[in-house]
C-alpha cells in the first residue's frame, strides 16, 4: 500500500534536516504506529506525504499502491486515496460543513471520473455515518470546525474520512486534547473503519490510544529516522520506561 | 474652483424650472455646492478616490455589458417593480405605483405640486449630512436631479419595491434622487439593482418615523466600465431600525457614502457591504454614523476581494456625541488581497464624547490562509475550488447581514458565479 524509501526533508526556510532517511512499508490492511519523542519528525513525515508546503524533499520516495505521491498535489494525493487526520482540523467560518463534505467526496469523486453523488443520496450516507459517531444535524450545519470542542473536531476528522473512504489513513495525533470518552467515541470510529483494504499510519505520543486502536506494527521514531521496529508491546515498553532507554540502544 | 466644477454649475443653473418648490430647493442645493466647492484630491476624504471623472464635465463613456448569462436578481421576488433606463422613468417596464400603505410617486410630478409632503424632506438630510464632514457631490445631486422616486410609507408594505436601473447608453450621465419617508411603526423593503449609467451621481434620504423599519438591498451592476457615486442620508427616530447592504462587484470606480444619524432612543443601523474586485477596480465605502440618542447600536461590516491591481478604500467613523449614553458602535473593514498588486486603503475613526458606551472597530488587510487551503486540499478539493470557499467564508460575516434568507441566498449565488468568473 504505502512505501516510504530514505525519504530525506529540510524545511524550505531554512537549511534544517527533519528527516534523515525514513523507510517504511505498510502493507493494505495493516495498522502500523509511530511513536517517538518530541521533535523527531513524526509530524513532518504526516505533511510530507500528504503534500503540505514548506517542506523540501532532499532525497528518496514515497509511493501509494506504487503511484508516487511526492509528485502530486495534495488534492491528487486525496483522491488517489491518502487521507491525513490534523491534530489542530483548521476553523473555516461561513464555509458549513456539509457543503465542505459534498463539495470535497464530489471532488474526489470527479477526480477519479465518477459520477458526483446526488444531494440526496449524500444527505442520507453522511447522516448514517455521523450518527456513529454522535455528530448531531447542528454539527453539521455549523460552519466547518468553528466553535467546536476539540473532541467535535476529532470526531468531525473520523466523519470526514469515513464519507471519503480512503484507502491509507494518516493520524496525527489524534488523541491529543480528547477525554478518555471522546478518545473511545473516535476509535470506534476508526475501527468502524478498519478494513482489509484500507491501511492506517498512527502517529501518537501515548499508548493508550494503542489501547483502543490495536496496531499490528509499532515504529519508534528519533532523529529524523525509524530506530526500532516491533509489535504492539514496543509501545507498552516505552510507555514503562520512556524514550531513554531506546535511544541509547541505537546511539 | 476648478474649470470643471464650473461647468457642473453652469449646467445646474440651465436646468429647466423644476415646478414650484422645486426650483427652490434646487437653488438652495446650489447654493450649498457653491460654498462647499466641488471636491478634489486635496480634501481629506477625496485623498484615496479620485473625484475628476465624477466632476469632469462629461462622462467618460461605458461600453454596455452584455449580463445575458445570469438571470436579472431579484428576479423571483414578489415586489413592486420600477425600472429606470439611464435615469429615465420606463413606465411600460414598471408596475403601477400603487401598493397598500405606501405611497409612490416620480419625483419629476411631485416637484410640480404645491404642497407636497417630500418638499421639507428633499436635501434636508442631505443638507444635515454636510457637517462635519462635506459631501458636495451630494449637494450636486439635489442641485442636478432631474428624477428618482418620492415614496411615503404609512403602513407596512406589502412587498419590497425594486428598483432597476439600466444602462443602454454608453455616455449617459444620471443624477437620481429618492426621497423615502416611513411613519411611526412603517416598514418597507427597497430593493436596487443594477448599474443605471455610464456615470451615476445618486441620493436616497430615508427619514424613519419611531418603530419604522427600513430594509434595504442593492447589487450595483456587472459592467466594468461603469462610474458611480451613490449617498444614503438616513435619520432614524426612537426605536427604528435601518439595515442597508450592498454587493458591488466589478465597476471601474464606486463610492457609495452611507451618512446615519441615529436622533432616537433605542434605534439601530447596520450597514453592510462585499465588493469584488479584479483589475482597473476602485470601490470605496464612506460611512459615518452619529449616535445622538442613548442606548442605540450601530454595526458596519465591510468586506472586499482584490485581485490584478485592484484598490479598495474604506473610510469609516463613529461619532457618539455628548449624552449618547449606552452605546453600541461596532465596526469592521477587511480586505482580502488575492495578488501582491491589490491594495486596501482604511481608515477606520472612533470619535466618543459620552463616557458610557461600548464602541470597537477593526480593519485587517490579508492574503488567503494559507494553512486552511491546505486542509481543504488535503480533502481532495482542488486549489482553485478551495480557493473560492475560502473567499466565500470570508465575506460571510457581511452576507450574514442580509436577514431574509432568500435575498442572502441570491447574492451568495452572484458571487459564486463572479468567483467562476474571474479564477485565476
Amino acid at each position: 500500500m504505502l512505501k516510504i524509501s530514505d525519504l530525506r526533508v529540510e524545511l524550505e526556510e531554512e537549511d534544517k534536516k527533519i528527516l534523515k532517511g525514513v523507510n517504511l512499508e505498510i502493507g493494505a490492511g495493516e495498522v502500523h504506529a509511530i511513536m517517538g519523542p518530541n521533535g523527531s519528525g513524526k509530524s513532518t513525515l504526516s505533511y510530507v506525504l500528504s503534500g503540505r508546503d514548506g517542506y523540501e524533499v532532499t532525497d528518496g520516495t514515497a509511493t501509494l499502491d506504487d503511484a508516487s505521491l511526492l509528485d502530486m498535489d495534495p488534492e491528487e494525493r486525496a483522491a488517489a486515496g491518502l487521507f491525513l487526520a490534523f491534530q489542530y482540523p483548521v476553523e473555516i467560518p461561513g464555509v458549513g460543513n456539509m457543503t465542505f463534505l459534498r463539495t470535497a467526496v464530489n471532488s474526489q469523486r470527479k477526480a477519479r471520473g465518477q459520477d458526483e453523488m446526488s444531494a440526496g443520496e449524500f444527505l442520507k450516507v453522511v447522516r448514517a455515518k455521523a450518527k456513529s459517531l454522535q455528530i448531531d444535524a447542528d454539527m453539521l450545519k455549523r460552519p466547518v470546525n468553528v466553535g467546536f470542542s476539540g473532541g467535535e473536531k476529532k470526531r468531525n476528522e473520523i466523519l470526514q474520512m469515513a464519507m471519503l473512504e480512503p484507502k491509507m489513513c494518516i493520524l496525527d495525533e489524534t488523541d491529543s486534547g480528547l477525554d478518555v470518552d471522546a478518545m473511545k467515541l473516535v476509535s470506534d470510529g476508526v475501527n468502524a473503519l478498519r478494513d482489509a483494504g484500507r491501511s492506517f499510519l498512527v502517529i501518537t505520543h501515548y499508548q493508550r490510544l494503542l489501547d483502543h486502536i490495536k496496531p499490528d506494527f509499532v515504529h519508534i521514531m528519533a532523529d529524523g529516522r525509524i530506530i526500532k521496529t516491533g509489535g504492539p508491546d514496543l509501545a507498552l515498553e516505552v510507555e514503562n520506561n520512556g524514550y531513554a532507554d531506546l535511544l541509547e540502544e541505537t546511539a | 474652483m476648478p474649470a470643471t466644477a464650473r461647468t457642473e454649475l453652469d449646467r445646474a443653473i440651465a436646468l429647466p424650472d423644476a415646478g414650484c418648490w422645486g426650483t427652490k430647493a434646487r437653488a438652495e442645493a446650489l447654493a450649498r455646492l457653491t460654498s462647499i466647492g466641488l471636491p478634489t484630491r486635496r480634501d481629506e476624504y477625496w485623498k484615496y478616490t479620485r473625484p475628476d471623472t465624477l466632476t469632469s464635465a462629461t462622462p467618460t463613456p461605458a461600453a454596455i455589458f452584455d449580463n445575458s448569462d445570469e438571470a436579472p436578481i431579484f428576479g423571483a421576488v414578489d415586489c413592486l417593480r420600477i425600472t429606470f433606463v439611464d435615469g429615465v422613468f420606463d413606465a411600460s417596464a414598471s408596475d403601477d405605483l400603487d401598493m397598500a400603505g405606501v405611497s409612490v410617486e416620480r419625483l419629476a410630478s411631485a416637484m410640480a405640486h404645491d404642497i407636497h409632503w417630500a418638499k421639507d424632506l428633499y436635501g434636508a438630510l442631505e443638507t444635515n449630512g454636510q457637517k462635519p464632514v462635506t459631501r458636495p457631490l451630494a449637494a450636486l445631486n439635489s442641485a442636478t436631479a432631474t428624477d428618482g422616486l418620492v415614496i411615503h410609507v404609512t403602513g407596512q408594505a406589502a412587498k419590497p419595491i425594486l428598483i432597476r436601473y439600466l444602462h443602454q447608453n454608453e455616455t449617459s450621465d444620471v443624477v437620481l434622487h429618492h426621497v423615502i419617508k416611513l411613519e411611526a411603526n412603517a416598514s418597507l423593503t427597497v430593493l436596487e439593482s443594477g448599474p443605471a449609467a455610464a456615470r451615476l451621481n445618486k441620493v436616497m434620504e430615508v427619514d424613519l418615523g419611531d418603530q419604522a423599519n427600513f430594509n434595504h438591498i442593492r447589487t450595483q451592476g456587472r459592467d466594468h466600465a461603469r462610474r458611480a457615486v451613490t449617498h444614503i442620508f438616513a435619520r432614524l427616530a426612537t426605536e427604528s431600525r435601518f439595515k442597508s447592504f450592498t454587493l458591488t462587484a466589478n465597476g471601474v470606480l464606486t463610492r457609495n457614502e452611507c451618512v446615519i444619524e441615529l436622533t432616537g432612543n433605542d434605534a439601530f443601523a447596520h450597514v453592510a457591504g462585499a465588493a469584488l474586485g479584479d483589475g482597473d477596480f476602485l470601490h470605496d465605502d464612506t460611512v459615518f454614523i452619529t449616535h445622538d440618542a442613548q442606548n442605540c447600536e450601530s454595526r458596519q461590516v465591510f468586506k472586499k476581494v482584490l485581485r490584478n491591481g485592484a484598490t479598495g478604500v474604506f473610510q469609516g467613523k463613529i461619532l457618539v456625541k455628548p449624552g449618547a449614553q449606552k452605546t453600541d458602535g461596532y465596526q469592521i473593514s477587511q480586505a482580502l488581497l488575492l495578488d501582491d498588486d491589490s491594495q486596501f486603503l482604511a481608515k477606520p475613526e472612533l470619535e466618543i464624547y459620552a463616557d458610557d458606551v461600548a464602541c470597537s472597530h477593526g480593519s485587517t488587510t490579508g492574503a488567503i490562509d494559507e494553512t486552511a487551503l491546505f486542509y481543504l486540499r488535503s480533502r481532495g478539493i482542488d486549489r482553485t475550488e478551495a480557493q473560492d470557499l475560502l473567499v466565500l467564508s470570508f465575506l460571510a460575516e457581511a452576507i450574514a447581514e442580509i436577514e431574509e434568507q432568500t435575498l442572502a441566498d441570491e447574492i451568495q449565488a452572484r458571487l459564486e458565479n463572479w468567483l467562476k468568473r474571474h479564477r485565476a
